[in-house]
């Protein structure tokens, strides 16, 4: 039943298209990843992930099982349709060199060859370059497995064990998707070392949200963006 | 709900720029560093849409994600330093009589009206439609790819500890205003919110008066 399977090592960035209705797993192998991600309609990637709207559609401030991503078209570009992590973060944004370096030391290409620490704002950018995108296209960002707290006075915290080993989200592409992924750390996460672990991908065919899809009915507000998708791609696609 | 005021001492009158933007509409304006910028809610519980850049360099603009994270808080008040995607300041919060500011709601769009409230209010005027026109006045190239996740001006969008993400009453008044220094030339660029079908206008849009002044 699987098309497509790949190791992304600690570190690495990676982006593809997603045709509607192919699920895409991602499985956390030792328990503490962080995935950042990045999401455009493949056809016109001026439409994009849009945390806001994603947030303020469903009244929440991460994401889950039965949640939907948003695009900033009011359209659902991918749903979320199992996860057994329970909180992926989208609120706190991507790490960067200057972090980086400030954490974990200078971390070379020219002295650690491929074990080099990169940073998914330097990883986005290389992969959204190959799609001819660049620093405008850069947009708030969902961190996958990594829990940040608010309290009651809009404080941040890092959550420690939010994922575990073998923890594992699937997604199900509502449209035509470019995803961008970067296997870096969490610029949140106070760990001292950079040793972002491996992640595995995982790529199937799968059946259309059916119309009683538990994230289409998850709230109205779903309801209504999954019509107005469904009326964008009979549009594009002559589907009926 | 109680905050700490911080007031500002400058007088109106000295203020090289004092205009009264209306509800719906968009503006743009360039800072000049050192400049201090003034928003005041003048009827109270207004939502005003803002976005900031670098105006030497427009891929350099404000990001929510940084802003949070460098704080390490979701609310925007005084001391808040609103950051760039390049993890700079562009603007540091010097006064806040209002309180509490929002910049994880986003701005309205026609198409999120439809998804948030039904299919039929696409018709109805929102902040991007008044982003777009303002950013094609003003004339350098900029598009919906300029408009990130912005702030939110006198909005209260509170998230509890469950992660629960709501759109409470404003907790503006009227006459609060909150007042910011330009660390770098600035491009602002401001909707005055014409959202009618949530409670972040209290259901009236209402003018806002914005006031620069110039060190020096």
């Amino acid at each position: 039943m699987t098309t497509h399977k790949e190791t992304l090592r600690g570190g690495q960035a990676w982006s593809r298209r997603l045709r509607r209705n192919q699920h895409l797993a991602i499985e956390d192998l030792e328990g503490r990843a962080c995935v950042s991600a990045l999401f455009y309609n493949a056809r016109d990637p001026l439409e994009r992930y849009n945390m806001p709207d994603t947030l303020k559609a469903q009244f929440t401030a991460f994401l889950t099982t039965g949640r939907v991503l948003f695009s900033d078209m009011g359209r659902v570009l991918c749903s979320i349709v199992a996860d057994d992590c329970g909180w992926h973060d989208t609120i706190s944004g991507m790490g960067d060199a200057t972090a980086g370096r400030a954490r974990f030391g200078e971390g070379s290409y020219q002295k650690l060859r491929n074990d080099f620490h990169r940073n998914a704002s330097d990883n986005f950018l290389v992969e959204l370059g190959k799609h001819g995108l660049g620093k405008r296209d850069v947009v708030a960002n969902v961190n996958f497995f990594a829990r940040v707290g608010v309290d009651d006075a809009g404080g941040l915290s890092w959550v420690a064990g939010n994922s575990r080993r073998g923890a594992t989200i699937q997604l199900r592409f509502e449209m035509d998707t470019l995803v961008v992924l970067s296997n870096t750390p969490h610029p949140l996460d106070p760990a001292p070392e950079y040793r972002p672990p491996a992640v595995n991908l995982a790529i199937w065919e799968g059946p259309p949200a059916a119309s009683d899809d538990p994230c289409r009915l998850s709230r109205p507000e779903n309801v209504r963006g999954f019509a107005l998708t469904e009326a964008y791609l009979a549009e594009v696609e002559g589907t009926p | 709900m109680s905050f700490r005021a911080v007031e500002s001492d400058l007088d109106p009158r000295a203020a090289v720029l004092d205009v009264t933007l209306p509800a719906g509409r968009g503006w743009t304006h360039e800072l000049a560093p050192g400049d201090l910028f003034r928003i005041v809610d003048l009827e109270g519980n207004q939502a005003v849409d803002t976005l900031f850049f670098n105006s030497k360099n427009l891929e350099e603009r404000y990001s929510a994600t940084e802003t949070i994270r460098g704080q390490k808080n979701i609310y925007l008040t005084a001391g808040t330093a609103l950051m760039s995607s390049e993890g700079r300041p562009l603007l540091t919060i010097v006064a806040d009589t209002c309180g509490r500011h929002d910049t994880l709601g986003g701005a309205c769009s026609a198409e999120s009206n439809q998804v948030r409230y039904e299919i039929g209010k696409k018709y109805m005027h929102s902040c991007r439609d008044s982003f777009l026109l303002a950013l094609a006045r003003y004339g350098r190239g900029m598009t919906k790819r300029d408009l990130p996740a912005n702030i939110n001006f006198f909005m209260n969008v509170p998230v509890t500890p469950k992660g629960e993400l709501t759109f409470a009453d404003g907790v503006s008044g009227a006459g609060r205003y909150v007042e910011m220094r330009a660390e770098t030339d600035v491009l602002v660029l401001i909707s005055n919110c014409p959202q009618l079908n949530n409670p972040c206008n209290a259901y009236n849009p209402t003018p806002v008066r914005l006031l620069v002044w110039r060190r020096g």
